[in-house]
């Protein structure tokens, strides 16, 4: 909670009152505020050609700033299409896509991104990589390195500032790249199936660790993910895709308390939430 | 058992301490057999040479090529029948072509990678150049460029240039589309794109590039010394050959040698600065070409 890492780099980051606990309540909230907007978004890939693949069908939904959302579905769902979509690297065919109120276009610097893979630089060391953002968007050296150092002790990685990416487990290399995503202090993370290559007993910890990360970082966070259970543990609201074409089915918010442990996991509350996921899964026949 | 007595009585008697003399015996590094493989080679040669009485016009004893060798050095440096202006000439040779050579393959990887449309125009003209055997090409460029300094740096030139650049494009290709996505993400220009990740992708194909050529350099020196040179290595093994010196002739394979092993333990200590981010025993194993 105290670990902010507090280098501000201009004015457009976002004032917040001070927050005493770490509860945060989802759904409605007093004066709700758009970050995302998505309206009648499609993505066809190969318009016009034999191989033409309908990726992306109405989807509509909006994402408040500060919320965690999850977005669950089986592969080929257009998951992954729709987050690159929002980090400007995939252009779409119909619809509308804005960010604060304006329309997303190409790339923008108020956004992070974390892929499927660490993607770390293996010349690199853990420090330089961290700093690639300030680097590449030309932000002041000595302020970014301060940044980098204290986001490499928010996600654990203290002491391993000048080792190389090869040198670190693949739970600490996928942490490094968080604190990447997080160095130009973006409004928004992007997570695509970040935790995905990952053993479960790291995934479980991970989980854990980037819910608190959200907490201190006070981030916006889309979360792509196929495991329904992290989905529901991290999410203010899941997101359910289905594929063939892929579009967005239904939102479940989720209402459990914060913080959540491992031990919530188990609670009945948990598992009607988690269910009634799978249930509509199975009823659409995407799990075989 | 007397050895074995006093083992145990001055060494601590832990299993360990066996395990460890028995790795220090079993471990003797490669270097020492190669070593020793040259020892008999070198006797086996030297002793049937004698044993048969070989002519020393067909193949030269051992002891022949090491006084032609200890004759061709210890001469002045500018004498023309001494190795020391002939080694000199080779040298300069290889390495201006060979930079040369290698400073155009990069130079033009860089320039046709970055738009794959010219790269897909070119590619067949680089297939099809890469296919002839430049030798062919040698005694006309020494025509067009004489028989002096110029020619020799152009045959290596060539025969360097196309490893460096097929090398060059092979690694440029083979950059991870998530890297690109990283920087894309970032709005990063594509300078950046190049320097930060391109660049450094390629770096190990590169150097694959660099040391195969390192090879070829020393070919390009005396292919063109072969057709048409003053001095050079190349025009005294002619020059020996025509004595019927082949004692001489195998020093001059020494030196070449010599030559080869030098610029390649250049290259791999560069390489090993450059690298040194690349897991050893990947280094080599990731590139397939």
């Amino acid at each position: 909670m105290i670990l902010t890492p507090s280098v501000p780099y201009s004015d457009r980051m976002p004032s917040r009152p001070p927050d005493g606990d770490d509860s945060r309540q989802p759904g409605p909230s007093p004066s709700p505020r758009d970050l995302i907007r998505i309206d009648h978004l499609r993505k066809v890939f190969g318009d016009g050609t034999p191989n033409e693949l309908l990726a992306l069908d109405d989807v509509s939904c909006s994402i408040q700033e500060g919320d965690f959302v999850s977005i669950v579905g089986p592969s080929g769902c257009g998951k992954s299409t729709l987050l690159r979509i929002l980090a400007g690297l995939l252009d779409y065919s119909d619809g509308s896509v804005t960010l604060d109120g304006a329309p997303v276009q190409g790339t923008r610097r108020d956004i992070g991104v974390v892929f499927q893979n660490p993607v770390l630089l293996p010349w690199r060391t853990i420090l330089d990589n961290v700093l690639l953002p300030a680097e590449v968007l030309g932000l002041d050296m000595n302020a970014a390195r301060v940044r980098a150092r204290a986001l490499l002790a928010m996600v654990r990685l203290e002491g391993f500032e000048n080792r190389l990416p090869s040198q670190l487990s693949g739970g600490m290399q996928q942490r490094a790249s968080i604190a990447r995503a997080l160095l130009h202090d973006p409004r928004i993370l992007l997570m695509d199936e970040p935790f995905g290559a990952l053993d479960a007993m790291t995934r479980e910890q991970m989980n854990l660790e980037l819910q608190r990360i959200w907490t201190e970082s006070r981030k916006t966070i889309v979360l792509i993910t196929h495991s329904i259970p992290e989905a529901v543990f991290l999410g203010d609201v899941v997101l359910v895709m289905t594929a063939r074409p892929g579009a967005l089915r239904r939102v479940v918010p989720i209402d459990l308390p914060r913080p959540r442990t491992m031990a919530l996991t188990a609670t009945p509350e948990f598992g009607e939430r988690a269910q009634e996921i799978r249930a509509f899964f199975n009823h659409a026949g995407s799990f075989d | 058992m007397a050895e074995i007595a006093t083992l145990d009585a001055s060494a601590p008697r832990t299993g360990q301490a066996i395990a460890t003399k028995r790795r220090r015996r079993r471990s003797i590094p490669a270097k020492v057999y190669s070593l020793i493989l040259l020892v008999l080679l070198i006797a086996v040669w030297e002793g049937s040479v004698r044993l048969f009485h070989v002519p020393s016009w067909l193949i030269p004893s051992v002891s022949d090529i090491v006084v032609a060798l200890w004759n061709g050095f210890a001469v002045s440096p500018l004498a023309r029948d001494g190795f020391w202006l002939h080694s000199f000439v080779t040298i300069s040779e290889t390495v201006l072509g060979y930079f040369v050579g290698c400073g155009l393959g990069l130079a033009l990887g860089v320039a046709i990678s970055q738009t794959d449309k010219l790269e897909a125009v070119l590619r067949p003209y680089v297939v099809a150049f890469q296919s002839l055997p430049k030798v062919a090409v040698a005694p006309i460029i020494v025509l067009w460029l004489g028989f002096g300094l110029a020619s020799k740096v152009a045959i290596i030139a060539l025969l360097t240039f196309f490893p460096v650049l097929i090398t060059c494009l092979a690694g440029f290709k083979a950059v991870e589309p998530e890297r690109i996505d990283l920087l894309r993400s970032l709005s990063a220009s594509r300078w950046h794109i190049f320097t930060k990740v391109k660049f450094w992708t390629a770096l190990p194909f590169i150097f694959a590039g660099l040391e195969m050529a390192a090879a070829f350099a020393v070919v390009g020196a005396i292919v063109g010394e072969f057709i048409g040179a003053q001095s050079g290595l190349g025009v005294l093994i002619l020059q020996l050959d025509s004595a019927m010196d082949v004692g001489g002739s195998f020093a001059v394979f020494i030196i070449l040698s010599l030559i080869g092993v030098g610029l390649s333990a250049v290259i791999r200590v560069v390489e090993a600065r450059v690298l040194y981010w690349l897991p050893k025993d990947q280094a080599r194993r990731s590139i397939n070409l």
